[in-house]
């Protein structure tokens, strides 16, 4: 029951922001609903419940592994939300807040799904429920942003949907009986037949992937993450990807039950390195830091899956990342956002001196910058270290050697434009003209409790996380 | 009953081919709108035991695909004053060819997929991957935003018609939970159509080149 209250809080709080008067207050139900949704899940973490062999939704391994990572986002993220609404008043908050709160409630559903066809309905709901976060600006841009996010992902979730059919039409093709949970899938093993479960995994990945972002899918993300508000970049980045990486985590466990596991690795593998390969190019090429975000982001997308390929100690390293990934990512956004909005612009060309008007969220910015690199001892060091380690042990040595190259020139390309940025003197006449701005506890604070996690899982992992990913990795490697 | 269902699906296969070449943005429209309404009849014809939830399914899927939905695509075409798709970029006589190709291909592709002895005869899935193929050129060629959106219905159509393939054996609570949630997304595609015109007064996506590297 408490796992089924993960979805119904959250989406009872976006019924009650739509039905809430005053515009002053409504953003409050969304750090309300945020402590309840973290407390809830933390709980949950340290004692799981029982899970239904056959039920459509639970709280199993893989979702205690997973969504209290997006749980404590969230909140930093609704805590920020606040602040961030009160500079907003212009623009009406209705919409906004309900959305992001449905959003969190159809993530918790989506990590919690047992069955093919739930699993898709959830992800589906939860693009289209982000539509009006991403043009909340009301700009042209931001229209623009939000075509090309539903034109790509509308074909995304609809590939999705056809690879569905195709696994359940291999299921039933098998001798199935039409019991799309993924317990049954799997149980079924060899039983599945095999031309439609290849076909279902390319038509599942490329679904999937449109969503996480994975390249060449990936177009419509450096656009919404540009031109949405920090904080649905924050929340996209690192709770929407999240839950897609785990979609494409439990089609693979079935995919693997059917006896084509090494295909799906070989291309898991494949589509990461190429991902991290072209998020680097742009990296490397890209003049705006919110759209540089997207591109990291496209870069630890492919380190996830690069992760998911490598077998179990690989796969344990991805659970890892996707926590540090989540929350330095949403350092980064959140603290980004308070330089955009002090500088008044997003390029290096307009952008110089941050680290004089805003010092503190240029420090954050910079802190998470370094951690999103891996440099020691923040949790993406650790994380992308261990699937270094699985990749040797695996004996793909050469895949270990691109990796680490993409991550150097990665390096180059972040800190390239995070030092233009926070270096040298303002621009005369832009934002405060170089004076400092002050910056509020509120839009500070939760960057830097995230920053803070982020070091926390570096230095000392802690055992109940650590019992969770191995419990996770369990459930997708059944032991024979 | 399976030369029933093969006629539909029949003209569900020449409906993309007319879409392919029309370069008048309502006959476009239209094509999509009777391949609504013809797919939409389909789950009668499947199903042996009439249920009053097939028939509802049926009934919505009719309304809303045939009716609802071209209504919207219309409104926003008259609005923003486009008749014509001019200057795609794939032209209409090589996209007609293309889709010709596809539809050929998805025939003979369609045999040497495992299928179930009941689906064998049926066009159901050579209908489906021609159609998904057809909403794949229109996705890409052409450059007005009503086309690219007729062309993601086709796609979705095509996707419909393989879901069909399922109909007995999945809960229909599942196929009803699909059909809800691709009515709300082209719904919300419906708004940013009448959103986006009223932005740029105009719906070519080749104007959206603001954001670019």
């Amino acid at each position: 029951m408490r796992e089924l209250l993960l979805i119904i809080v959250p989406l009872a709080g976006a019924a009650l922001a739509v039905l809430w008067p005053s515009e002053r207050t409504r953003p409050w139900l969304m750090p309300a609903v945020g402590v309840v949704h973290t407390a809830l899940a933390l709980w949950l973490l340290f004692s799981p419940p029982q899970v239904d062999p056959g039920a459509w939704f639970g709280f199993d391994p893989i979702a205690r592994a997973v969504l209290p990572a997006v749980s404590i986002l969230f909140l930093a993220c609704a805590a920020y939300g606040v602040s961030y609404l009160r500079i907003r008043t212009e623009r009406p908050n209705r919409v906004f807040v309900a959305s992001l709160l449905a959003i969190l409630g159809l993530l918790s559903a989506g990590h919690q799904a047992r069955h093919l066809g739930m699993l898709w309905i959830t992800t589906e709901a939860v693009t289209l429920t982000a539509v009006p976060l991403l043009h909340f600006n009301g700009t042209s841009r931001a229209f623009e942003a939000t075509w090309k996010y539903l034109l790509v992902g509308g074909t995304g979730i609809a590939l999705s949907l056809l690879g569905s059919f195709c696994l359940g039409y291999a299921s039933v093709r098998g001798g199935g009986s039409g019991d799309l949970t993924f317990v049954a899938l799997m149980a079924q093993g060899h039983l599945l037949s095999r031309p439609w479960v290849l076909i279902a995994w390319v038509f599942l990945l490329v679904g999937y992937g449109t969503k996480m972002g994975l390249a060449p899918m990936h177009t419509w993300k450096p656009d919404a993450y540009g031109e949405a508000p920090s904080i649905v970049g924050a929340m996209l980045a690192g709770g929407v990807t999240t839950v897609a990486f785990t979609a494409v985590l439990r089609v693979r466990s079935v995919i693997n039950a059917a006896g084509a596991g090494a295909a799906a690795d070989l291309t898991l593998l494949a589509i990461g390195l190429f991902s991290m390969l072209v998020a680097v190019l742009f990296l490397l090429g890209t003049r705006d830091f919110k759209r540089m975000l997207a591109y990291s982001s496209v870069e630890h997308m492919g380190i996830l899956v690069i992760g998911a390929a490598l077998g179990p100690a690989g796969m344990w390293a991805a659970f890892f990342h996707v926590w540090s990934n989540s929350l330095t990512k949403g350092a980064l956004f959140l603290s980004a956002g308070n330089i955009r909005r002090a500088a008044g612009a997003r390029t290096v060309d307009e952008v110089r001196g941050m680290s004089s008007v805003t010092p503190q969220s240029a420090a954050i910015f910079v802190a998470g910058m370094f951690a999103v690199t891996a440099c020691p001892p923040f949790g993406p060091f650790f994380s992308e270290l261990l699937v270094v380690r699985a990749a040797v042990a695996t004996g793909h040595v050469g895949a270990a050697a691109m990796f680490l190259g993409c991550l150097l020139f990665a390096f180059f390309g972040l800190t390239r434009l995070v030092f233009a940025v926070v270096d040298g003197k303002p621009r005369p006449g832009e934002g405060a003209e170089g004076k400092r701005i002050r910056e509020k506890a509120g839009v500070i604070i939760p960057p830097l409790v995230l920053m803070g996690i982020s070091l926390w899982l570096g230095l000392a992992t802690p055992h109940a996380l650590q019992a969770a990913w191995t419990d996770a990795v369990h459930q997708l490697f059944p032991a024979p | 009953m399976n030369s029933t269902l093969n006629l539909l699906i029949g003209m569900a296969m020449g409906l993309n081919l007319l879409a392919l070449g029309g370069s008048r943005v309502p006959q476009v429209i239209r094509a999509v709108a009777v391949q609504g309404i013809v797919l939409g009849v389909l789950p009668l014809l499947l199903e042996h035991d009439f249920g009053w939830l097939v028939a509802l399914v049926a009934v919505i899927t009719v309304m809303v695909k045939g009716f609802l939905i071209p209504g919207l695509l219309n409104r926003a075409m008259r609005a923003a004053k486009i008749e014509r798709e001019i200057d795609p970029f794939i032209g209409f006589v090589p996209s007609l060819l293309l889709g010709a190709g596809g539809t050929i291909a998805a025939v003979a592709g369609a045999r040497m997929l495992p299928l179930l002895p009941e689906h064998a005869g049926t066009l159901l899935v050579p209908g489906a991957l021609a159609s998904i193929f057809t909403g794949f050129i229109l996705l890409i060629g052409r450059a007005k935003a009503i086309s690219q959106v007729c062309g993601y219905l086709i796609l979705e159509n095509g996707i419909y018609l393989f879901g069909l393939l399922l109909i007995r054996s999945t809960p229909l609570l599942v196929e009803s939970g699909i059909l809800l949630d691709l009515t709300v997304g082209v719904f919300v595609i419906g708004i940013i159509v009448d959103r986006i015109q009223r932005a740029f007064d105009s719906l070519d996506t080749r104007k959206l080149t603001v954001l670019r590297e």
